[in-house]
């Protein structure tokens, strides 16, 4: 690939999506570029990207920032932060919204809906405690791909194998053909939105509990800084954050501090 | 060290099998169907069991009733491995006492996965 060509599109990727794509991973342009220039009958990412830069055409750089986005999830990612937010985190603020009855939790980077679903299951295994309860859990992501796949709740046989015990499978899950589809009972309890992290939160609302998980990896300092700013205004002052394990708000915001002993997990300080 | 006993009437399938879990630290022992199997827990009980459903002489599932009917059948924790994929399967398993399904084909990671949900790892 010409240095010129990775420039162009690693600028873009910065504006559009606040991807840090660094020299070491121009790879992946090539590997996720193809298909996108296959779908247009464009021989090759070279005249791909030659196109962008030519035509500047929207619809076109809106599907290769979408590709160039990683999409990886699996249930119960990580195990320990669901282990968390069950036993700590949503005693801590079922206690806090005790008066008004109503919780609202927001998945900052939905991919395909594993998050949201594994913490659907999660409020529907604590039924019994939330009886009378709203709630409501919001998946948002930047690529409308896989907040279709994510409304769909369509998993390959091989996706519902990581992460997910086989008890919750056979309770939440309809077989389709080869394929395993969530139950209607926890897809209706999640509502995907197209949000980009970069835009202005507010007209998302306030949430008690977010999900931030493996996304301000791909930024650099300043936007992980602005992105942790915006998420610390709709929160009250009893909102808990998860990153992930890579993440950390140390030298990046004082917006939140860790949760002493609950690993990924940060409170708000009040600054 | 842990130890698992294989379950498969295929060789390639017991011998994928091995190499994984002896990379995840397992001592292994093999049997080649349920009779076989039942034969090396009344022997000694291991502490998995990684068990394929269709086999010859004993199935996978009567190979599970009667290890969980043995004087401490109750304590190997069995995860079924298996090309039965529909749910009327799965429960049957879990009625019977299986701890996990894996769903053929598989791979490493789903097997580190499965066994650490269930607590061997």
């Amino acid at each position: 690939m010409k240095p010129e060509d990775f420039q162009f599109m690693s600028t873009m990727l910065k504006q559009r999506s606040g991807l840090v794509l660094n020299e070491d991973k121009a790879y992946l342009l090539e590997s996720r570029l193809m298909p996108v220039s296959r779908a247009h009958n464009i021989k090759g990412v070279e005249e791909l990207i030659a196109e962008i830069r030519k035509t500047n055409n929207e619809a076109l750089i809106v599907e290769v920032t979408e590709a160039m986005t990683t999409n990886e999830s699996f249930f119960f990612r990580d195990i320990k932060p669901f282990d968390m937010f069950k036993d700590h985190v949503l005693p801590h603020v079922l206690e806090k919204c005790a008066a008004k009855k109503s919780l609202r939790i927001w998945c900052a980077a939905a991919s395909n809906g594993q998050e949201p679903y594994s913490l659907a299951m999660i409020l529907k295994e604590e039924a019994a405690k939330l009886a009378g309860w709203k709630i409501e859990i919001i998946g948002t992501d930047i690529s409308r791909q896989v907040l279709k796949k994510a409304e769909q709740g369509l998993y390959s046989q091989f996706e519902v194998q990581r992460g997910l015990p086989i008890t919750l499978l056979v309770k939440y899950f309809d077989k389709q053909d080869d394929q395993w589809q969530i139950k209607p009972e926890i897809r209706s309890m999640v509502q995907y939105k197209y949000y980009n992290l970069l835009d202005s939160l507010t007209a998302l609302g306030h949430f008690d509990v977010v999900f931030c998980r493996n996304v301000l990896i791909y930024f650099d300092q300043p936007t992980k800084g602005k992105v942790l700013e915006e998420i610390s205004k709709l929160m009250p002052d009893y909102g808990m954050l998860f990153l992930g394990g890579a993440e950390t708000v140390l030298g990046v915001s004082d917006k939140f501090a860790p949760v002493a002993g609950q690993r990924g997990v940060y409170a708000l300080t009040g600054k | 060290m842990k130890s698992c006993l294989i379950v498969d009437d295929s060789k390639v399938i017991r011998m994928v099998a091995r190499k994984i879990l002896e990379e995840l630290k397992f001592e292994t022992r093999e049997a080649a169907d349920g009779q076989q199997a039942l034969d090396s827990c009344k022997e000694s009980l291991p502490d998995a069991v990684l068990l394929d459903w269709n086999m010859p002489v004993m199935s996978g599932i009567e190979f599970l009733r009667e290890l969980r009917a043995l004087p401490g059948g109750g304590g190997p924790i069995v995860v079924f491995c298996t090309t039965e994929n529909d749910i009327q399967h799965i429960q049957e398993a879990i009625e019977a006492g299986a701890n996990e399904y894996i769903m053929k084909p598989f791979d490493s990671e789903i097997i580190q996965g499965k066994f650490s949900q269930v607590g061997l790892l």
